[in-house]
């Protein structure tokens, strides 16, 4: 599917990687020509809507749907009573039962909000009115609301979370300087834009899916796998997708229900998801407690750090949000102790949601840090640089790069930290209280085998295919500004087809990792498509390039010649025209030499290739700091962030404009994190009353002040085959820290749980 | 949604004649009757669309006061100069509110009757209980989650708080809704619970807000919108207040104050307490501090919304050392 019109640029460094190009599907976006999954018009379309439990825990009993079927333009009813005939799909792991069952609308209960029948109609309107009269009979069981409920418990340790080295109790214990804290995060959640839903269409037993989707391939599997048929079957189409955040990397429950009513039906199928149930029908972050204890030597040398940590999970499986995933690696120390709980409660099973682990974990130990540095009466910045980790103290490796220290300078010299000063509640305006306060983040390189085609057209355009999805980070862009710079054409010659599991296989994009993942796989495979295109031009005898004696050619300015001007230089479709070729189609993908196809099919559909920061000889992560400014009004309790400063390293940045478009993004959502986030769980029931943008508060662009963001980082070949590290999700790690620590700062008051909402500092 | 036949009134008699149905529901903007009759809590028969009607739409001003057609849009009222020099209590509270959209979508009338913003009113199929919605059938906000709860004017019965900002400056300077046949003070049009939460307004069935008049003042004119919110924008108040002013010709001794709280209580909360305390007297931050805590009196909390017994009298004095040109 092409999606993308030739366009012009008018930016110097177009098609090159590295270049400022804007954003190449944009023009789409803002004129509406971008087509989500829900807004495919087939015909013969029917609504499915989902109706959820309203109980926390228990069995359904019966579910009446007598009213609902008599109702007008309803067409279906599935209930717990359907058996669909499904099994259960395989994990992110590729591991998969035999045999077992999948109940996308089960009987047991075990949370407020869980899908349980679905009601499929002739319009929407009438599906959710139909919806409305479903009567719903359950036998209630005991419920556990939050993990502060004292019926959840103390949970269970995780033990591959369990982390130590040296003695942490003891050096503690002798620390002459020690603090303590305790620190809590809500749950909190995707909101993306765009909701979760559906459109889904059968011809025989092949089906088609419009889903949005972080990851077309791994979806994919999950419906050819639940409904029993060959993985070539499904095409799952992904264009466009208005936010992820981590919620769309996974087929859910209401793709199977669409699809099955889809199936049974012989109809398409249509099914959104309404505002409130995106809250309950997969999960955002877990809550999650921490307590931290930090030894130190007078002069702030860190001598100790013990973390103990804890976050949700649901009664039905373990998801971890790991307080301790940052604790470890930020500071030098030479003993540390970390553990991490889960506590089943009675809620959704939490998902990744931008930096999981390492954004609650930054949280616990940048307050941390600076509780100690008040503690110890020295400037936080001094204290952050004074235990400046020279290489990974729990993996003993060394950093591939590690621009921290040049991150934390100059984003104190661009923010103007040398002007601030220490006390809390010296810096005020009138009523307005200033405070500034610091926190560093850090998020792991993942890398990924991938898979992209090249296909040079007689037209001298350029192709470039992969499944890989674009969900706003750029994908499109870099993908075209990487095959111009390779073919020396400019980027808007460059066609880029994403998001549809029928093309090549890509990493997800998720955990930071497409983007160096993807680009390995594109650049192999347009630099053989160029080197098979050499090879022709250099032997074919109807090549004109013949006969210059050259060994190579040259790509530049949209021209292939022989090098040092010998002889004449043919635009793309001019050397195409000659050869008499109407295509070349260069198909590479990153694997080892040798991959079987069944291995290729692993790597695209599981994450069993994924490669952990220090599986190979270094530790690789990308790393930032960011200053915060706060203006707290001290009567009231509002709190206003004034101004931000961040600087990062993350690498080579392939296109600075949309690394700092996501940088701004991540900062934004840790605004919004730091001051205003928090699912309000109704403890009687369970469920989260506050499941609407009205009540569930994001930053508006008025609580959004100057960002400025500035790039440390130097080229990371270890990290990626261009040398970029992962930009997605670093940016929110940190901030809500710095935020936070920034209200200290202003206030004297010491905020340990979030959101810092007025009442807290009044 | 639940199917519902839609009529086009031409006439403000008709329109009226056809409001007489139970069941049927005037539709000025929309914006608060299709939000809820897509949580289910509105569900009206018939529906009767009034905003073509001619002359509602009106704002005029003379040396008496205002008159503001109900079908006035938000927004032009917000931006409307007459207003802002006269009213800027009433032009600040509605350029607080809720977003440009939706100011641009929704009308005076509208906006005067739009509905709490209580998480359990709002979600019918999960929290059946609701005395408001459903008459003895109970109060799920109790004993739930209560941040945005009131704190004044509530009864046994229902702790909803009344959220819009535009009446609580249109009650701190006397408007009056025109009702076409009668007329009735903002203050006495707003009813707190009691017993009767499902009864929010004076307004009856078969009647409709044609304008509201605002009687022009020296406190009115200097007058000041003060919304406390966590969010800076597009968010419900957390705590207001409006507050007029007129001091005597010594500049400096209370003549006249009008003082009323949002976000706070069950209805705009005029504090004839807090004005008592201070007409006659000279302001200051002490006075003004000790007035604007008598705001709080009768007040009850229900847990989470115990900060806006802190927090409003604060907002309080701020908005009148505000107007009194002390901060
Ligand atoms: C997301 C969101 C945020 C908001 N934030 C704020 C905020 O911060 N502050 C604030 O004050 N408001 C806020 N609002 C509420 C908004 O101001 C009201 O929804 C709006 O003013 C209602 O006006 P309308 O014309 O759209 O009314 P409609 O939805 O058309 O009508 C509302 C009700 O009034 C009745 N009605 C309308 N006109 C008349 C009339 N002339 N006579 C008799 N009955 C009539 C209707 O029958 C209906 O019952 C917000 C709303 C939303 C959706
Ligand atoms: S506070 Fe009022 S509106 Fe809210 S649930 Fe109770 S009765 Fe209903």
């Amino acid at each position: 599917m092409t999606i993308m019109e030739p366009r012009k640029h008018g930016d110097a460094s177009d098609g090159t990687v590295g270049g400022r190009q804007t954003r190449f599907e944009g023009n789409l976006k803002v004129t509406g020509g971008a087509t989500y999954a829900l807004e495919y018009p087939l015909e013969d379309l029917a609504y499915a809507i989902l109706v959820q439990s309203t109980i926390p825990a228990g069995r359904v009993i019966s579910v009446d749907a007598e009213k609902a079927l008599a109702a007008p333009g309803v067409l279906m009813v599935l209930t717990p009573d359907d058996d669909m005939g499904l099994l259960v799909a395989s994990d992110w792991g590729g591991n998969r039962p035999d045999n077992q069952p999948y109940y996308p609308l089960p009987r047991q209960v075990q949370y407020n909000g869980q899908s349980i029948a679905a009601v499929v109609a002739e319009s929407r309107e009438q599906a959710v009115e139909a919806a409305r009269l479903i009567c719903i009979t359950y036998e209630k069981a005991p419920h556990v609301a939050s993990f502060n409920d004292t019926a959840a418990g103390e949970g269970k340790v995780m033990d591959n979370l369990t982390a130590g080295w040296g003695d942490a109790e003891a050096a503690l214990a002798a620390a002459p300087v020690q603090i303590e804290g305790e620190y809590s995060t809500p749950r909190e959640y995707h909101v993306a834009m765009e909701p979760h839903g559906l459109t889904v269409k059968w011809d025989g037993d092949q089906i088609t899916v419009w889903e949005p989707s972080q990851w077309s391939h791994g979806m994919a599997r999950s419906y050819s796998e639940w409904f029993g048929i060959p993985y070539e079957n499904v095409r799952l189409i992904s264009p466009f997708i208005g936010g992820g955040f981590g919620s769309k990397g996974a087929a859910l429950a209401h793709g199977a229900v669409a699809a099955f009513a889809s199936r049974k039906l012989g109809r398409p199928v249509k099914l959104a998801l309404t505002r409130p149930q995106n809250f309950t029908n997969y999960g955002g972050r877990a809550a999650t407690r921490q307590r931290i204890k930090i030894g130190a030597t007078e002069d702030g040398i860190l001598q100790a750090i013990v973390h103990r940590g804890a976050s949700e999970t649901s009664t039905y499986a373990d998801w971890p949000e790991q307080t301790g995933a940052a604790t470890p690696i930020l500071y030098r120390i030479e003993n540390f102790s970390s553990q991490h709980r889960v506590v089943p409660v009675n809620a959704v099973t939490p998902g990744a949601l931008r930096g999981p682990g390492k954004n609650p974990s930054a949280f616990g130990i940048e307050s941390a840090m600076e509780e100690l540095a008040y503690k110890l009466g020295m400037d936080p910045l001094e204290l952050r640089l004074k235990n400046y980790a020279d290489h990974d103290y729990q993996s003993g490796k060394p950093w591939s790069t590690r621009r921290l220290r040049e991150a934390l300078t100059e984003g104190a010299e661009a923010f103007g930290w040398s002007r601030r000063s220490h006390e809390p509640r010296s810096m005020r305006d009138g009523k307005t209280l200033i405070g500034w306060g610091i926190g560093c983040g850090t998020f792991p390189v993942l890398q990924a085998p991938s898979e992209a085609m090249i296909r040079i057209l007689r037209n001298g355009r350029v192709e470039v295919v992969s499944g890989a999805i674009d969900m706003g980070q750029g994908t499109y862009t870099i993908l075209a500004q990487t095959v111009a710079e390779v073919f020396g054409i400019p980027a808007d010659q460059v066609e880029v087809h994403l998001g549809d599991s029928r093309l090549p296989g890509s990493a997800i994009a998720g955990g930071s990792m497409l983007a160096g993942s993807i680009l390995g796989a594109v650049h192999k495979a347009a630099t053989a498509a160029r080197d098979e295109l050499i090879g022709l031009a250099l032997n074919d005898e109807k090549s004109p390039l013949r006969d210059t004696g050259a060994n190579t050619l040259t790509f530049s300015g949209g021209r292939v010649a022989a090098p040092r001007d010998q002889g004449p230089s043919l635009t793309l479709s001019e050397l195409m025209a000659a050869l008499g070729r109407d295509e070349i189609e260069i198909l590479r993908n990153t694997l080892p030499e040798g991959a079987t196809a069944q291995e290729q099919h692993q790597a695209w559909t599981s994450m069993v290739k994924v490669q952990g920061p220090t599986m190979g000889e270094y530790s690789m992560h990308s790393w930032c700091a960011h200053f915060a400014e706060v203006r707290v009004d001290e009567d009231f309790g509002t709190v206003r962030v004034s101004r931000i400063v961040s600087a990062f390293d993350c690498g080579r940045l392939y296109n600075p404009r949309l690394v700092e478009s996501q940088w701004r993004g991540g900062i934004i959502m840790g605004i919004g994190q730091a001051l205003l986030e928090e699912g309000l769980v109704d403890q009687r029931n369970g469920r989260t009353v506050n499941s609407n943008m009205g009540d569930y508060l994001v930053p508006t662009n008025a609580d959004v002040p100057h960002i400025e963001v500035i790039s440390v980082g130097i080229p990371d070949y270890g990290a990626s085959a261009l040398g970029g590290k992962g930009v997605g999700e670093v940016g929110i790690v940190g901030v809500a820290p710095a935020i936070a620590n920034a209200v200290f700062h202003a206030t004297g008051k010491r905020v340990r749980d979030l959101p810092i909402t007025l009442e807290k500092l009044i | 949604m639940r199917d519902f036949s839609y009529l086009r009134a031409s006439s403000a008699g008709e329109a009226r004649q056809a409001a007489l149905q139970a069941g049927s529901t005037l539709l000025a903007g929309g914006t608060t009757l299709l939000d809820l009759a897509k949580c289910g809590v509105m569900e009206p028969e018939t529906v009767i669309d009034i905003t073509h009607l001619s002359g509602l739409g009106g704002i005029t001003l003379d040396a008496g006061g205002a008159t503001i057609g109900a079908l006035a849009k938000m927004g032009a009222v917000a931006d409307h100069a007459g207003i802002r020099a006269a009213f800027p209590a009433v032009s600040e509270s509605l350029s607080l509110a809720a977003s440009a959209q939706l100011r641009n979508m929704a009308t005076i009338g509208g906006n005067l009757l739009q509905r709490t913003r209580c998480s359990y009113f709002r979600e019918p199929d999960v929290f059946p209980a609701c005395h408001k919605r459903n008459p003895g059938s109970g109060c799920s906000a109790l004993g739930g989650v209560t941040r945005n709860h009131a704190v004044l004017g509530t009864s046994d019965a229902c702790i909803a708080t009344y959220p819009g900002d535009l009446a609580v400056a249109l009650a701190a300077f006397d408007a009056v809704v025109d009702l076409g046949g009668r007329t009735v003070s903002v203050d006495d049009f707003f009813l707190t619970p009691g017993n009767t939460p499902e009864r929010e307004t004076a307004l009856q069935r078969g009647e409709m807000i044609t304008a509201i008049t605002i009687p022009a003042s020296a406190a009115a004119k200097n007058s000041t919108y003060l919304k406390v919110r966590d969010r800076q924008s597009y968010e419900f108040a957390a705590a207001s207040a409006a507050v007029g002013l007129e001091f005597e010709a010594d500049g400096k001794t209370v003549r006249d104050i009008r003082v009323v709280l949002g976000g706070v209580a069950t209805k705009p909360w005029r504090a004839r307490n807090v004005e008592q305390a201070l007409v006659g007297k000279v302001l200051s931050a002490e006075t003004v501090e000790a007035a604007s805590r008598l705001a709080m009196e009768g007040a009850v909390s229900h847990g989470a919304n115990h900060y806006k017994i802190e927090l409003a009298p604060r907002v309080v004095a701020r908005a009148i050392l505000k107007v009194g040109g002390l901060v």
